[in-house]
């Protein structure tokens, strides 16, 4: 039934055919703003217990916001920024890499490579973490910098799982663009790494943008693995610092976790909304996030 | 020789010298696994980009290193240890072992001399003793570093002063560390002569073992009571009456981690419980959230309703907070006292919702709800704007209820292209520790139970309870319950990808 036809709609059967569903979409928004709305008041309350962070929006204050840069706060954020960074875009080029080789050469094995790297991606990393913590105990012995407590040994185990999944997300539109630009690039000389790095990454572009963006998102919600690796206060991610914040001391300190949390959740809320287009599409080609 | 050439050379150069010194790192602590494994790396590195030829291989081998390291090796290293008795006292080899029970057992040798004694700290701040022993000059030595002579040492009045490369504490240092202090234990080249230690920082004693190692039986005897512990196979030195030592050592143990979930009559009860809430969590993850996106989806796909976009925005709202917050913030919520919704929602009644066992399964599948449908809602809305319209339209020539046209066209059509999603959503659920473990950290507990294991433990967070959580650390037997959701998840989303057919698109 197109559009139109409901614009000429009579009165009686807009209130029943469509009227409930702005009913529904008033619920449906409060439902899914309600706990964010929440945790915003609490952040600006005075008090900062979790009993005082029962009134929405009664007293405004930032108090909560400034006991929390009082802390390692502000280091766990820069943690984050530059763990995440890294195994962002180390699994952007090592996953694109990938699909390049996939999507335009052929070599023995390709079809098996590329069946396991199906299969492996079926095994989250999570499950091996005794193994995990296990083996940077091993290599804190011989290289200190990527054993436990190390943030760039943490990194390296993030690295770990950049092919799996993403690789695969990737291989699709790499396939999608025209093997005739190769060949016409390679008529006029370019080589391999040429068309690599100067015409294919170009044209991916937004893909490459969502793995990094999920990847982020991924490396920043970890707690398991980063909480098992890193040690040291002031080496922590805000995952792993946050909960400690509360954990024990619930009611105390919920103001000041309301603050970290609004905080940490900002940017990526932003970035979601911004780059919706991309992450739905991403999402329906197969990635998932909870 | 173009600018590509020149960066991957200087790369590859970085690589061979970082190589270079871990190789020679390992080969310094005899850690011949890792040197091996370096020497490979380097050599297929060099190999494969200097070769004319392996095009591919140049673009995947990064990738491949870091997925051969850390996720194919952690992978079978943890169905390794999955055999072994890894874990709190069985850490280390038969000889740590050894010296480790003879250290423990130490007891200050009667009527031994008394040494002039003086706390330092060596260059990366380790404790420290240096002592003047009567024959041999100044002795100083750490917990690692046993005793050794230091002839450059500087002597006043009776006391150590000065020890080139450790430094010297003053009295308040002293203080300020006494309980590191009194615990330390610094001993001799000979194992047999026993160790110093300290009660106030200045004078040392001689400390022997009550046990001791007989090479030829490979048994332990304690000197005081006759009683002789011998090796029982199982990574323990055991006496006639049961008792064993406190420190073990690894050893293989077959297929008894595997047995110990389902025999351990202690462990089998919160295991089955454990596996089957799992699955039901899973599930009913994936359900709840499915119907609920579905409903919106449905509702909101309707060519009347206005402004649709920003419904999708505030809807993609809890999808955009970041999954470990989610957690966190929904316990606040269901806090039993404080909470918003007991105090504010209910008016100020005490429900229980993370602490009673039925309760707290209710509230993580509510709180993953929150979570977990906008996920839904997105990927339904866009399958079912792909399903077209002419097929609705046949429908209703035919004569077609609106409740018929769900069951008979749209769930079908829309089961097609988000059967996969969903088989990867309940793998995902299957392992969703961050849920849990911020909501409810797997409690409330079962009563009872060796190891801190509770009402809404999935098995992953039972696996981290059991190798970090709980008093003792159970290596062996997390990897052995980690190797069964391996199985278990693998098996599942390959019959799952068998009946979409998803295999055979992709590739």
């Amino acid at each position: 039934m197109a559009a139109e036809a409901y614009v000429q709609m009579k009165d009686r059967r807009w209130w029943r055919e469509v009227s409930w569903r702005y009913l529904v979409a008033v619920a449906a928004v409060v439902y899914a703003a309600f706990p964010i709305v929440y945790i915003l008041s609490a952040s600006l309350s005075p008090r900062g217990t979790l009993t005082g962070s029962n009134e929405l929006f009664a007293d405004i204050t930032t108090a909560q916001y400034e006991a929390l840069f009082q802390t390692h706060f502000p280091q766990w954020i820069v943690n984050t920024l530059v763990i995440g960074g890294v195994t962002a875009i180390a699994t952007v080029l090592m996953a694109s890499a990938a699909a390049y080789a996939f999507s335009r050469f052929r070599f023995a094995g390709r079809n098996g490579g590329l069946t396991f790297l199906l299969l492996v991606q079926m095994f989250p990393q999570i499950l091996a973490f005794v193994a995990i913590f296990l083996l940077l105990l091993s290599l804190r012995d011989v290289i200190p910098i990527l054993g436990l407590n190390s943030q760039l040994g943490l990194i390296c185990v993030y690295l770990g799982g950049a092919l799996g999944a993403n690789t695969f997300l990737m291989f699709g539109f790499f396939n999608s663009i025209p093997k005739e630009l190769d060949e016409a690039a390679k008529i006029d000389g370019a080589g391999h790494a040429r068309i690599f790095f100067t015409i294919i990454l170009r044209l991916v572009a937004p893909v490459l943008a969502v793995v990094a963006l999920l990847s982020f998102v991924g490396t920043f919600s970890d707690y398991i693995i980063a909480g098992i690796v890193l040690q040291d206060q002031d080496k922590l991610t805000i995952a792993v610092g946050l909960y400690q914040f509360i954990s024990g001391q619930f009611d105390a300190r919920w103001g000041i976790f309301a603050a970290g949390a609004v905080i940490s959740a900002l940017p990526v809320l932003l970035l979601f909304l911004f780059l919706q287009r991309y992450i739905v599409g991403g999402l329906t080609a197969g990635s998932v996030k909870g | 020789m173009g600018p590509f050439f020149l960066v991957k050379l200087s790369v590859l150069a970085l690589i061979n010298a970082f190589g270079l010194f871990v190789i020679y790192s390992a080969w310094q602590v005899s850690h011949w696994g890792i040197l091996g494994s370096m020497v490979a790396i380097l050599i297929v590195a060099n190999w494969v980009y200097f070769s004319k030829r392996m095009i591919a291989a140049k673009y995947l081998f990064p990738g491949l290193v870091f997925l051969l390291v850390y996720q194919l090796f952690t992978m079978g290293y943890t169905a390794y240890i999955s055999f072994t008795n890894y874990g709190t006292g069985h850490n280390a080899t038969r000889e740590d072992a050894i010296a480790a029970n003879l250290a423990q057992n130490e007891n200050r040798v009667p009527d031994s001399p008394s040494y002039p004694l003086t706390v330092v700290t060596g260059a990366d701040g380790e404790l420290g003793f240096a002592i003047i022993d009567g024959d041999d000059g100044v002795l100083v030595g750490t917990e690692e570093q046993t005793f050794e002579a230091a002839p450059d040492a500087t002597v006043t009045d009776g006391d150590v002063t000065e020890v080139p490369g450790y430094s010297v504490l003053t009295f308040g240092e002293v203080l300020e560390q006494q309980n590191e202090i009194t615990s330390l234990r610094v001993g001799f080249d000979d194992v047999d002569e026993g160790s110093i230690r300290t009660q106030d920082g200045s004078t040392g004693y001689l400390y022997r073992s009550v046990l001791t190692y007989d090479e030829a039986t490979g048994a332990i005897t304690n000197t005081d009571t006759g009683v002789v512990y011998s090796d029982n196979g199982e990574g323990s030195f055991e006496a006639e009456d049961g008792s064993t030592l406190v420190v073990g050592w690894r050893v293989a143990v077959g297929f008894d981690n595997f047995t110990k979930m389902f025999t351990d009559s202690r462990l089998s009860g919160p295991f089955l419980s454990v596996l089957v809430w799992t699955f039901v969590f899973a599930f009913l993850s994936v359900a709840t959230t499915f119907f609920l996106g579905l409903f919106f989806a449905i509702v909101f796909n309707h060519p009347a309703v206005r402004g649709r976009k920003i419904i999708r925005s505030l809807l993609i709202l809890p999808y955009a907070f970041p999954g470990f917050l989610s957690g966190l913030v929904w316990a606040g919520l269901l806090n039993r006292r404080f909470g918003f919704i007991n105090q504010v929602l209910l008016g100020g009644a005490e429900i229980p919702w993370l602490t009673d066992p039925w309760l707290a399964k209710l509230s993580v599948i509510g709180a993953n709800l929150w979570l977990g449908f906008p996920y839904m809602f997105l990927i339904t809305t866009g399958a079912l704007q792909a399903i077209s319209s002419e097929v609705y339209e046949a429908a209703k020539i035919d004569g077609a209820r609106a409740g018929r046209v769900f069951r008979s066209i749209t769930l079908p059509l829309l089961m097609i292209s988000v059967a996969p999603l969903l088989i990867a959503s309940f793998a995902f659920n299957f392992n969703n520790f961050n849920l849990i473990y911020f909501v409810t950290e797997g409690g409330p507990n079962f009563p009872g139970s060796p190891i801190a294991v509770g009402a809404t433990d999935i098995l992953i967070s039972m696996v981290y309870s059991v190798a970090i959580e709980s008093g003792t650390q159970q290596y062996g037997l997390a990897s052995a319950m980690s190797i069964l959701i391996f199985v278990m998840v693998g098996l599942i989303s390959w019959l799952g990808f068998r009946q979409t057919r998803k295999l055979e698109e992709v590739i």
